[in-house]
């Protein structure tokens, strides 16, 4: 018997025939993505993608590859859940990869020790000052701010001059490089404090990248903001004609885009024990496709968190899956691309086929 | 005096040397449902647009539930109580009911500010009431507006309006992109508006449903009020000549 539920005016629906969500499908992509490598493994390499066959190593999965795979997506995963929030509400983020770049080298020179191996630290930045060794707190803070101020900018320039989100950001993606390059004269800042060193450790990264996941799917579900990003991003009028401040919620958005991008540089440089101006080039290309390859629909007002962490989870197991058949990593960057669009043409399908059936 | 909702004195709006309204004098009592008629572009929209504050007049008065009011905009003017659904809709497509009856006022449990966590089991239960009270029929509340036929959709767009106890209604052309069946439906709620002492203005070309929904029965041309009638002191003949000018009102209106 179908089980029902009531709705108003005497009308009622069946409520096991209820669409399930967007992300079920992403996360079926994500199993059968799996099912595939380790298929080609069994078959063509005789080795498992996904257990362990080794017996000198204990424990049913390949637990490396399940390591690698999550760690190595999750500084990227951390600039693509301020993307996700972007993207639902309507817009684009081009700076973030160049927001880790800048923010990482500021915030590195803040992190220095003064001596290495009983030598002045030849790479400080500000041993004159005497800026160094200080608590992790000041690096971690100016790394906010820089991200805070950085989001701020692509904000009010989005919400007041109403330039194309898409420019506003390329914008910031270019002048924030430049900020990186001139930081440092092209040098790279290194030699961190053990205690900034430790931000970005083992799977410190994994567990950081998770917390802001959960933290920020509960933001977007459970609040005001969360609603009107979605408002937001479906109807930019309906949204202005219910009285919610356009330009602030657009501020406030980037602004945390840009925090969370900054939290990524920490991450990032304090995993690398260094910071170069290079850092984190195309990062915002790969936040933004795992976005997309999670559901998040590139028009505006549909997607969400949970879909954008099992989005980085594909993009970690294509990397991955490539690297087992030993593939070139050349391949990788073509597979990446054909993946991005692929997702695009899916999403527009899909959306095609509900605007049939309704 | 007391049971007048709305007043305008000599309301006129300009665009440039465009007169689109003309000392347009209007009065709506309480409970009273008024029907808007008239050519496009007879000045019926912008006369909306003046009293909600969309665009801003050019001269004349408006008083509003006993005061003189000057709105700065539409949003100063649904907080007065003027709730306007618009021909456009207004409704977010990926949202469900209760998030797009509740959109820019939700109900919070915890101020904290942009992060105020929402009172969902509230607005749901306010979203059930509000539909059974404008007998909407809607089979799942929490389907997004986008999978919903136009009717559905102008009907929750109308129990919006009705949902926070709104002081005036306005609706610009409910019907107008709306079949038969979702027709009937609308009119059943402004009927149940109707019996709820709701007031309301109705921007209609259809003839059938004003003399069906409305007391009273307002006419523009060329931005000017030209016939101010009750329902049973005229039919559709004498509305039509009004419209197109064949009768200028000018002596009733002076008597």
């Amino acid at each position: 018997m179908a089980q029902t539920s009531h709705g108003v005016g005497g009308l009622s629906y069946d409520a096991k025939k209820r669409a399930w969500p967007a992300e079920f499908n992403v996360f079926l992509a994500l199993v059968i993505l799996v099912v595939v490598f380790e298929l080609i493994g069994r078959i063509f390499l005789g080795d498992s993608f996904l257990f362990n066959t080794r017996s000198d190593v204990s424990g049913i999965f390949n637990e490396a590859r399940l390591q690698i795979i999550i760690l190595q997506v999750s500084i990227v995963g951390i600039i693509a859940i301020g993307v996700t929030q972007v993207i639902i509400c309507g817009g684009i983020d081009l700076s973030s990869g160049s927001i880790v770049g800048a923010t990482a080298m500021i915030a590195m020179s803040f992190a220095q020790v003064a001596t290495v191996n009983g030598n002045p630290n030849p790479k400080a930045m500000f041993l004159a000052q005497g800026w160094t060794d200080l608590p992790v707190i000041v690096p971690v803070l100016v790394a906010i701010g820089c991200g805070l101020l950085a989001g701020l900018v692509n904000g009010s320039l989005i919400a007041y001059t109403r330039i194309p989100p898409f420019i506003a950001t390329l914008g910031m993606m270019v002048t924030a490089r430049g900020i990186a390059k001139w930081w440092s004269k092209g040098q790279p800042i290194s030699f961190p404090t053990d205690s900034f060193a430790a931000i970005g450790k083992g799977l410190m990264p994994v567990i950081i990248f998770l917390s802001l996941a959960v933290l920020f799917q509960l933001i977007m579900t459970y609040t005001r903001y969360g609603k009107h990003c979605y408002a937001i991003g479906s109807n930019e009028d309906a949204a202005r004609m219910s009285g919610i401040k356009i330009a602030n919620h657009k501020i406030l958005v980037y602004v945390i885009a840009g925090v969370l991008a900054a939290l990524a540089a920490v991450v990032l440089s304090s995993k690398n024990l260094t910071a170069q101006s290079g850092m984190g080039v195309m990062y915002e290309l790969d936040a933004i496709a795992m976005a997309v390859i999670g559901g998040v629909s590139l028009s505006g007002g549909r997607g969400s968190i949970v879909g954008t962490v099992i989005g980085s989870l594909i993009f970690g197991v294509i990397i991955s899956g490539f690297t087992f058949l030993r593939l070139d990593a050349y391949y990788q960057e073509m597979v990446k691309g054909v993946i991005i669009v692929g997702a695009v043409v899916l999403d527009q399908w899909r959306q095609r086929l509900r605007a049939l059936r309704a | 005096m007391s049971d007048i909702v709305l007043k305008t004195e000599n309301l006129t709006k300009r665009y440039g040397g465009v007169h689109a309204l003309e000392g347009a004098n209007f009065e709506l009592r309480k409970g009273e449902h008024v029907a808007i008629m008239g050519d496009n572009g007879a000045g019926k929209s912008t006369f909306v647009r003046q009293i909600t504050a969309v665009e801003q007049r050019t001269s004349g008065q408006i008083w509003f539930d006993g005061k003189e009011v000057n709105f700065a905009g539409p949003i100063e003017a649904r907080t007065a109580g003027i709730e306007t659904v618009f021909q456009n809709l207004a409704l977010a497509d990926d949202l469900d009911v209760p998030s797009n009856l509740f959109l820019g006022r939700e109900k919070v449990l915890f101020n904290l500010g942009p992060f105020s966590i929402l009172d969902r089991k509230y607005m749901r239960k306010a979203t059930e009431a509000a539909l059974i009270r404008t007998a909407v029929k809607i089979p799942n509340l929490s389907n997004t507006i986008r999978h919903m036929s136009g009717g559905q959709r102008q009907c929750v767009a109308i129990a919006r309006t009705a949902t926070f106890a709104s002081k005036l209604i306005i609706m610009d052309e409910p019907t107008a992109a709306l079949g038969v069946q979702e027709t009937a439906q609308v009119e059943n709620i402004i009927r149940t508006l109707k019996d709820n002492g709701e007031p309301l203005i109705l921007i209609s070309h259809n003839m059938r449903q004003v003399f069906d929904l409305c007391d009273r029965i307002v006419v523009f041309r060329r931005g000017r009020i030209v016939a101010n009638l009750r329902k049973q002191d005229t039919d559709g003949q004498d509305i039509v000549s009004y419209i197109t000018g064949a009768k200028t009102g000018e002596a009733e209106l002076a008597a």
